[in-house]
C-alpha cells in the first residue's frame, strides 16, 4: 500500500513545483496595468507589453513580460488577434471548398494545411491516389518547405540586425514562389492540393524550372553561410540563447525544428512516412544544444535536404493521372463539359453540393516546416465536415516562448521569437 | 488504403482520464499532440461509439504519440452538457495548457485544476462559446469593446 502512495506524493510535489516555479506568467491579458498600479515601490519588477504591433513578432503576437531591469523573468504570450473562426467556417464549407479555408492558416506554408486536410478527407472516403498525384504533392510540399525556410532565413536575419539578409532571403523565396505560381497559378494560398489529388497537372517545362531553382540554390545558400553562419556577431547573438532540452520539448508537445534542435531525431517524413517519403533518400537534420543557432542551422540544412529530395522526385516522377478517377469526387474534364449535358450537371453538382463523405472521424498529420500539422476531422455523412480541427504546430510551439526567454535579456527575446518561427495565422486560426 | 494510418481509439470516462493518460505515458506515449473537442448536438445518431459508451453532447478528443514504436493513440471522453467539466492533463503533459484553454474558450468545457483558465483566442469579455453548434455563424452584434 505504501509504495503507490509515495509515487502519488512525488507526482504532486512535481506538479506543485511546475505550477509555482513556472516561467509562464499566469495573469489575465487585461490585468497587467492593474497589477502595475497596485505594486509597491520596493517591487523592482515591472510588467511590460511587447506587441501586438511589433516588427519582430511576425504578425500580431503580444507578449506580457515580467521584467527585472532588462532581464525577462516570467512571460505570457497573448494570442487571438488574428482569430477569424476558421474552424467554425470549415463547418459550412464543402470538402472541395475546405482547402481554400485551411490554406489561409499557415500562410508561409499553405500547401501543408491543404495536404493534411485532403489526406483526412481521403482517409474518410477510403480513396487511393494515383502515384503521380502523390509525387506531385511531394514535389509541391518540398518546394513550399524551401520557400518557408527561406522566409525564416530572411526574417531571422532581419530580427537579429543582419538587414541585408532579409533581401537575400526574400530574393530566393520569391524564386521559389514564382515556381509555385507557375504550377498552381498563385504565389500563396494555392488551393492546389485538393481531396482526390491536385487541381491541375504540372505545366509544360516544369522540370526545367525546378532544375533551374535547385541548381541555383546551393550557391545562394553558400552566400547565407558567409552572411550569417560564419559571422561572429550573428553567432554571438544566437549561440547559447534560448536553450531548451528534449524532455522539455516532449512535455510541451513541441515538434519540428525546435524538437530536432535538441538532438532528438523525429521527423514524420522518416518515422511515420506518408505520401512517398519512404521511397526517397534524405537525412533528418538535428542540432546539439537546442539553442537559437541550432534552430537556424537546422532550417538552413533542411533546405539542402529538400533540394536532395526534389532531385530524386525529378528522376522518379511517374506518369499517369494527377487526380483520382472516381466520379464521386472528381469533376469531369473541361473538354467533356462542352459536349455532354451529363458532364455539365455532374460538374455543377460537385462544385455546388459537393460530395458526401462517409461518417467517421480521422486524424491525419504531415511534417510541416514548423512541426506536426494535424487535421482532425469528423464527418456525419453529409457534404460538409461536421468538425474540422487543425493542430497547428505554431500554436503548440508558442508555449516554449516563456521557457526559452526566462532569465534572458529583452534583446534576446526578439531572437527567440524569431527562432521559434511562429506563423500567427496558424496560431490564431 | 490511403496514406493515413488508422489511429487506435480508446473510449475512457472522465474519472479514468488522468489514470489512463498517466498509464499511456509510462508505456511510451511521450507527448500529447492535440486536445480538442466536438459538439455532437446536431449529430446524435452517431454510430461509431461502442455500445457500452453512453453518448453525451460534448466529446473531448486527446491525441498522444509514441516515438519508440511510432504511432498515435486517440482518447475520446464523453462530456455531458449539464456538467461540462474534465480534469486537466496539465500535470501530466504541460503542453496541453494552451490546447485546453482553446477547448474551454471554444466549447465552454471547464478543465478542473487548470493553472490559467482564461480565454485564449476570444477577447476576455466575450460571451458564449463559438464552436458550439448552437452558436450561429456570423451572429450579430459583434461583441468588441469598441463597438459598444
Amino acid at each position: 500500500m505504501s509504495a503507490p502512495e509515495t509515487t502519488v506524493e512525488t507526482a504532486t510535489d512535481e506538479a506543485v513545483r511546475r505550477r509555482e516555479d513556472s516561467a509562464v506568467l499566469r495573469i489575465g491579458e487585461d490585468d497587467g496595468e492593474r497589477l502595475e498600479a497596485e505594486s509597491n515601490a520596493s517591487d523592482t519588477s515591472m510588467i511590460m507589453n511587447m506587441g501586438p504591433q511589433h516588427p519582430s513578432t511576425h504578425g500580431v503576437l503580444r507578449l506580457m513580460l515580467e521584467m527585472e531591469g532588462e532581464t525577462v523573468m516570467r512571460s505570457k504570450p497573448v494570442i487571438g488577434y488574428l482569430h477569424t473562426g476558421m474552424e467554425k467556417t470549415a463547418e459550412t464549407l464543402t470538402y472541395l471548398q475546405g482547402p481554400t479555408n485551411v490554406t489561409r492558416m499557415d500562410y508561409a506554408a499553405p500547401l501543408f494545411s491543404e495536404l493534411a486536410f485532403s489526406m483526412a478527407t481521403e482517409a474518410l472516403l477510403g480513396l487511393e491516389l494515383p502515384p503521380r498525384a502523390t509525387w506531385i504533392r511531394m514535389l509541391m510540399c518540398e518546394l513550399n518547405r524551401i520557400s518557408s525556410h527561406l522566409l525564416f532565413q530572411a526574417t531571422n536575419g532581419m530580427d537579429i540586425g543582419a538587414v541585408s539578409m532579409m533581401l537575400y532571403g526574400w530574393r530566393e523565396r520569391e524564386e521559389a514562389l514564382r515556381l509555385l505560381e507557375t504550377i498552381t497559378g498563385l504565389r500563396m494560398n494555392h488551393n492546389y492540393i485538393r481531396p482526390g489529388g491536385v487541381a491541375a497537372d504540372l505545366p509544360d517545362g516544369w522540370r526545367d524550372e525546378v532544375l533551374t531553382l535547385i541548381d541555383a540554390l546551393p550557391a545562394r545558400l553558400k552566400e547565407f553561410d558567409t552572411l550569417l553562419t560564419g559571422q561572429p556577431i550573428y553567432r554571438e547573438r544566437l549561440q547559447g540563447v534560448g536553450v531548451i532540452n528534449t524532455a522539455e520539448c516532449l512535455a510541451l508537445g513541441v515538434t519540428g525544428p525546435i524538437l530536432r534542435s535538441t538532438g532528438y531525431a523525429w521527423d514524420l517524413r522518416r518515422d511515420m512516412p506518408y505520401l512517398a517519403y519512404d521511397e526517397v533518400d534524405f537525412d533528418v537534420v538535428v542540432g546539439t544544444y537546442g539553442d537559437c543557432f541550432d534552430r537556424y542551422d537546422i532550417r538552413l540544412n533542411e533546405i539542402r535536404e529538400s533540394i536532395r529530395i526534389l532531385a530524386q522526385i525529378l528522376d522518379q516522377m511517374p506518369s499517369g493521372d494527377y487526380r483520382v478517377q472516381d466520379k464521386k469526387v472528381t469533376p469531369p474534364p473541361r473538354a467533356r463539359i462542352d459536349e455532354s449535358m451529363e458532364a455539365l450537371i455532374h460538374h455543377f453538382k460537385i462544385f455546388t453540393e459537393g460530395f458526401k463523405v462517409p461518417a467517421g472521424e480521422v486524424y491525419a498529420a504531415v511534417e510541416s516546416p514548423r512541426g506536426e500539422l494535424g487535421c482532425y476531422m469528423v464527418s456525419d455523412g453529409s457534404a460538409v465536415p461536421y468538425r474540422m480541427h487543425i493542430r497547428g504546430p505554431s500554436f503548440v510551439n508558442l508555449q516554449t516562448l516563456p521557457h526559452l526567454m526566462r532569465g534572458g535579456m529583452v534583446a534576446d527575446a526578439v531572437a527567440i521569437i524569431s527562432s521559434v518561427d511562429p506563423i500567427m495565422g496558424e496560431v490564431d486560426r | 488504403m490511403s496514406d493515413v494510418v488508422e489511429t487506435p481509439v480508446l473510449h475512457v470516462s472522465r474519472d479514468q482520464l488522468i489514470e489512463t493518460v498517466a498509464g499511456l505515458r509510462d508505456e511510451g506515449y511521450v507527448s500529447a499532440l492535440d486536445v480538442t473537442a466536438v459538439d455532437y448536438m446536431e449529430h446524435p445518431g452517431r454510430t461509431d461509439l461502442p455500445p457500452e459508451v453512453e453518448p453525451e453532447r460534448f466529446e473531448l478528443v486527446v491525441t498522444l504519440i509514441s516515438h519508440t514504436t511510432p504511432g498515435r493513440i486517440r482518447l475520446r471522453v464523453q462530456v455531458p452538457a449539464d456538467d461540462p467539466t474534465v480534469p486537466t492533463l496539465f500535470d501530466l503533459f504541460p503542453g496541453t495548457e494552451a490546447l485546453e484553454r482553446e477547448v474551454a474558450d471554444m466549447y465552454g468545457i471547464v478543465f478542473e485544476g487548470h493553472p490559467d483558465p482564461t480565454r485564449i483566442l476570444m477577447p476576455p469579455d466575450w460571451e458564449g462559446h463559438p464552436l458550439r453548434k448552437d452558436f450561429a455563424v456570423g451572429r450579430i452584434p459583434v461583441q468588441f469593446k469598441a463597438t459598444r
